[in-house]
Order: C-alpha cells, then structure tokens, then sequence
C-alpha cells in the first residue's frame, strides 16, 4: 500500500488523521480492537502536534521486517520539542491541559514507540502495530 | 428539538435528554456540545441525559475527560449522566489508554439506561 501523508494545520486535521489511519489499518487486516488503538492513539499523537507545535506531518505507512508487517506511523513537528522526554513517558505527567495520558497511553496502545526530540527543533515520534 | 452548529441533536424526552453522538468531532465540537448539553439542562429542568455512544468508533482521552466532566458538571445541576452503548473496542483501548471513566454511569444500551436514570431519581 501506498504512504499516506496527513498534514496538520488545523483541528478538524486530527479528525482526518485518526480517520486516514483506520482506514490504512482496515486495509491491512488488522482487527477491530487493533483498529481501534492505532486509531486512539493516532488522534492522541496528532492532537499533540497540533497543540504543542500548531503544524506537523503524520506519515502513515506499512512497516515489515523479516516475519511480520504492519502499520507505522510517524508523527513529526518542527515545534518547541520535548524537555525530558522520559518525564513525557511517565503516567499523570502534563505539561499543558492534556491530562498526561496521551503520550504513555499511545506507547501502551502500540507495539513499538519512540520519540526524537530536541528543544528548538522539533518532535518525531515514531511508532508500529505489527499484525498477529 | 433545536439545531446545533454542531449538528448532534439534543432531544426532550420527559425529564430527560438523548444525546445521540452520530459524527466524530473535533475537540472543538466536543467542548461546545458539553456546553449546549449543560445550557439545555437548565433550560427543560431535566434530572437525566443519556448520552448514546453506540456509533463513537474512538473515544480518545480529551473525549473522554469531557465526557467525565460533562457528567461531574451535570451532577452540580442536580441532574445525572449516563453514557450508553459503548462499543467493547472502544471499552478496552479506553482502560489500555489508562483512562478513569469511574465516575460516570454507563448503561449497554438505551432502555436500560433510562431505567438507571429512573432508579438513580428514586434515590434523591
């Protein structure tokens, strides 16, 4: 299947970013509890993009390696990036007016997680969901 | 029934309001859908709205905090929220997500929600 690239520049774009990526995951196969993460989570990463960095670029793609595909997704932002990212990581912490979850609960949702950052630059997050 | 920006009906029903979520919003839609839900509790003095979720395919975590707001807000009007219909995908990934939705009523589908929201009136 072809990358998707959804740009986020406003909020309905988390809207068509969560939706773009079920439908990606639809086509890959996945079920739809696994749907459904990869959903929750894509709308937690873009939602993030959009509030911390106001524009950024969600890639979504098929990821294999030498037993298994599935679906990765890569968020990237040239925002204010992330101070400690463990701190981001660790549950209850916000530094806005999210409540903490959205970045611990998207790694927990997923099968792989991690995060570039440097303060000044930017954000990449990138993440997978391998197909059982 | 009046019409909405944001095109999610607020139906009288009695004492109660049947909210059925049938688009996904935006964040921005969310929050002035709690609003109106709020405004037209104190307009038609209602004691319940149910909220029916039973074709929400997501329900992340500024969703779900809203609607755990929407019910503690409710709650201060003396009037009690019950969200109806959750899809058991959507049950699962909001506990993986680490959400805490503990202090909303829940019911599977919508009589039963009304027979809760009848049994929590008998109770006040």
């Amino acid at each position: 299947m072809d990358t998707k690239i959804v740009e986020i520049r406003e909020e309905k774009d988390v809207v068509i970013c969560r939706q773009e990526c079920r439908t990606y995951a639809k086509n890959l196969g996945f079920s739809l509890v696994d749907q459904t993460r990869i959903t929750t989570a894509a709308s937690e990463l873009a939602r993030n993009i959009f509030e911390y960095a106001k524009t950024g670029v969600v890639k979504i793609e098929r990821a294999t390696n030498e037993d298994k595909s599935g679906l990765k997704m890569t968020f990237s932002d040239n925002g204010p990036g992330i101070a400690n990212v463990d701190l981001a990581l660790k549950e209850g912490w916000s530094s806005h007016r999210g409540m903490g979850m959205g970045m611990p609960g998207s790694k927990r949702l997923m099968d792989e997680f991690s995060i570039w950052s440097e303060l000044g630059k930017g954000t990449v997050i990138t993440t997978i969901k391998w197909l059982r | 029934m009046r019409s909405f920006k944001h095109s999610v009906p607020i139906l009288k029903l009695y004492d109660y309001l049947i909210v059925p979520i049938q688009i996904d919003m935006d964040d921005y839609t969310a929050s002035e859908l709690r609003n109106d839900i709020l405004t037209r509790i104190e307009a038609t003095n209602s004691r319940g709205v149910l909220i029916d979720i039973s074709v929400v395919d997501m329900v992340d975590s500024y969703l779900g905090r809203l609607l755990g707001d929407t019910a503690r807000m409710a709650r201060l009007m003396d009037c009690e929220v019950v969200l109806v219909g959750m899809q058991p995908a959507v049950a699962l990934t909001l506990v993986e997500l680490g959400l805490n939705l503990d202090m909303v009523h829940t019911s599977l589908h919508l009589e039963s929600g009304i027979a809760l929201l009848n049994k929590l009136a008998k109770h006040r």
